[in-house]
């Protein structure tokens, strides 16, 4: 079209000869694209961001593409065919610092419920079509491929959070990201505790503030979608559901099962409350075990013997 | 003698999700369309099965986070349906405040960040910022007024966590939602210049021949421009209730793609979404609506899917004036949710998502347990149709330099707004079918 020459005119303007400003990107891998939109959503921000930094590759919100490398990549969902594990690999080298955002990226988010699949089931399916056998029978975090410089929590993140990490990383400095449990937030927020005063189960106590204490402040228990918090005691709050509030195994796999499914301490607790409470029997690797060689696609979630 | 070209995209821009394009033709015609969804499946209904009824709304919500209200609708009116209860009037009027929220926003985001700069030869709406300013921060104001009914009503914008099966967790008082009418109005008035700036731009007139006419298909209600209720109507005078929407539509499994298309039986493509909406609902938008159309002089019904851009700055003024009127008429609802009780059964619902009609359909055990799910995306609806927009709009435009033809058909494709992540979550009941 004629008028993409207004395109580059319009460039001429950072003529400013001092330091180009840091080149930002953002990339998909397998996700629901809710954390990306998390910076358009900032509608404030987001013209005075663009002035800041290079948007450099950002495939939801433009069609320019700058080669890397980059100062900054965002990088959203999991990792679920061989072609996004190698992908990975080369966003990684291209990028000073590597941030993930959300559950997806940072946990393997809801489609590591296919983890718990009953592999050979799901293997005979491949087989009937080897067609689709490039989809990998886990969904794992970025922290299993490649090293992550910071994972920003949530499903989704929160938009607040995520100009804090960017800001954070512009100047070189620790993103301020509280690392307590959403039972922080609703005591400084004054909310009625939903699990003492209504019975409501509530996963408050072992997940990872950065929501707001949202769903007890809409009087709806917290169902855990910000993931663990630093060092969560799961047992306890397991015992504290079945003794105090009459849930059953089956609401605690499930409720532990959700968004963060993958993640190590909910793992774990999931896996324990399975297998009859028998925690230290069923060791589960840490998200920071897996190195070079290891396999990304070995099962995360498959039940102890 | 002439050679035989091709266009390929290898990654679709500005569209929600992962997409490729792949054209071959010559001057004798277009051999091949295809439009390829990469996007990794996720196996939504597969993962489905086994849990609670209740957990479907907060499931469902991620498959998308552009239009998570969407998912949440059609899964609370579905387990609703299955378990025999009825909204009450005034949770159904929230409802509808909540959905009108999802609609500006997910249409400001389309008109303004992915679709306009098309239209005026910009890579992004960052890059038409500079030369558009005003235009760019109208939209983002659109956009935030949308975000702003959807955060209060639903406690954020992306997978809201308010709504549940039988209504809400927690319902507002009056006095709460006021704040939102000031940004509600300037919206409104933002929105009848976002009208009145879209007629104006640039458009490619392409009209299909009638032998190729489109089937548009969307919800219809005798009472209110459709969102959560109604019969599955369409041009070709298809008029079903949605427990009929399996006998009469079938997802067929195509080659190269991630995501199923669907078609309707023995029929063919057709087309979901706000041209289909506004071509078959017009009568029952709001006057201020039907005003401003006559006012630019936009017919009530409309074949050229390059202008869905006005209809979806139509439909946006509409869910600014109907959200209003909700404020003007906000009763507090006696109850936040009405109770249920699980029994063994199925049901089924369809809702018009931003994008088009979303169905969900769920059996569930005596108790509640699902032990089947399917969900069918409007981008899955709409992928045949699109592929045929293109199959008939390139021979018109083999004059273009390549670079031109293909920024082209990429703008065909964002004529439909499409939803890359939503449509491919397919495969695993396709499998399942099939073993």
């Amino acid at each position: 079209m004629t008028e993409v020459g207004m395109v580059e005119t319009s460039g001429i303007e950072a003529s400013t000869a001092i330091e180009p400003p840091p080149k930002l990107a953002v990339w998909k891998f397998t996700s629901c694209d809710g954390c990306q939109l998390s910076l358009l959503d900032c509608e404030d921000e987001l013209l005075a961001l663009a002035q800041k930094v290079d948007i450099a590759y950002f495939m939801e919100a433009t069609s320019r593409q700058v080669a890397g490398p980059y100062d900054l990549s965002l990088v959203e969902g999991s990792i679920t065919t061989p072609d996004e594990a190698e992908r990975i690999q080369q966003v990684r080298r291209q990028s000073r610092t590597l941030v993930t955002i959300g559950a997806c990226a940072s946990a393997g988010g809801i489609q590591a419920l296919r983890n718990f699949a009953d592999v050979e089931e799901f293997t005979r399916l491949v087989y009937a079509h080897p067609e689709y056998i490039s989809t990998l029978s886990t969904s794992t975090p970025i922290s299993a491929h490649v090293p992550v410089d910071f994972e920003l929590q949530g499903c989704p993140i929160n938009k607040r959070q995520l100009l804090e990490v960017i800001s954070a990383f512009l100047h070189r400095r620790q993103p301020q990201i509280p690392a307590h449990s959403v039972c922080i937030d609703c005591k400084l927020q004054g909310n009625v505790c939903v699990m003492v005063a209504h019975g409501t189960p509530c996963l408050g106590p072992v997940t990872h503030a950065g929501c707001g204490a949202l769903c007890p402040g809409y009087h709806r228990g917290c169902y855990g979608c910000y993931g663990p918090k630093e060092n969560a005691n799961t047992a306890p709050l397991s015992h504290w559901w079945q003794t105090e509030l009459g849930a059953d195994r089956a609401d605690l796999i499930a409720g532990f099962r959700n968004m963060n499914a993958a993640a190590p301490v909910f793992l774990r607790e999931s896996l324990a409350v399975e297998n009859g409470a028998a925690t230290k029997a069923n060791p589960v690797p840490e998200k920071s075990a897996p190195g070079p060689g290891q396999n990304p696609d070995a099962p995360l979630g498959k039940p102890g013997p | 003698m002439t050679s035989t070209r091709v266009i390929k995209v290898d990654y679709l821009a500005r569209v929600e999700g992962e997409g490729a394009l792949f054209v071959q033709y010559d001057d004798a015609g277009v051999h091949d369309v295809k439009l390829k969804i990469f996007e990794p499946p996720r196996f939504f209904e597969a993962f489905l099965r086994g849990r609670d009824y209740r957990e479907a709304p907060d499931i469902t919500a991620r498959i998308c986070g552009i239009c998570p209200v969407a998912y949440q609708m059609s899964a609370i009116h579905a387990m609703e349906n299955a378990l025999g209860i009825e909204p009450t009037p005034e949770l159904a009027a929230l409802r509808r405040l909540l959905y009108c929220g999802e609609w500006i926003e997910s249409h400001a985001l389309h008109i303004f960040m992915l679709h306009a700069p098309d239209f005026l030869g910009y890579e992004s709406a960052v890059a038409m910022a500079r030369d558009h300013p005003g235009i760019v921060e109208r939209g983002l104001e659109l956009k935030k007024a949308g975000n702003a009914i959807v955060s209060l009503l639903g406690g954020r914008e992306v997978h809201p966590i308010n709504v549940r099966v039988g209504g809400f967790y927690r319902v507002p008082e009056a006095r709460e939602l006021q704040p939102l009418r000031q940004q509600l109005q300037r919206g409104r008035d933002a929105a009848i210049d976002t009208v009145r700036w879209v007629s104006t731009l640039p458009c490619p007139k392409f009209q299909r021949q009638q032998q190729h006419d489109y089937e548009f298909v969307a919800l219809q209600h005798p009472d209110e421009y459709p969102m959560n209720r109604g019969r599955i109507v369409s041009t070709a005078g298809l008029d079903i209730a949605v427990w009929d929407y399996d006998v009469t539509f079938e997802e067929q499994h195509v080659q190269h793609t991630n995501a199923l298309h669907s078609v309707i039986r023995q029929r063919g493509a057709y087309f979901v979404g706000p041209m289909a909406r506004y071509n078959l609902n017009f009568d029952r938008l709001t006057a201020l609506t039907r005003d401003m159309a006559a006012d630019i002089g936009f017919p009530p019904f409309c074949r050229n899917p390059f202008q869905s851009i006005i209809v979806r700055s139509l439909e946006v003024l509409h869910a600014f004036d109907e959200a209003l009127q909700l404020l003007d008429h906000y009763r507090k609802p006696d109850q936040p949710w009405t109770e249920e009780t699980p029994a063994a059964s199925t049901g089924y619902a369809a809702t018009e998502a931003p994008r088009g009609l979303l169905y969900h359909r769920y059996s569930l055990d005596e108790t509640g347990t699902i032990t089947d799910a399917k969900i069918v995306p409007p981008t899955s609806q709409n992928q045949k149709t699109i592929e045929d927009d293109l199959r008939l709009m390139i021979p018109r435009y083999l004059s273009m330099a390549e670079e031109q033809l293909r920024s082209r058909c990429e703008q065909a494709i964002r004529n439909y707004d499409p939803c890359i992540s939503c449509a491919t979550h397919f495969l695993q009941l396709h499998l399942e079918k099939r073993s």
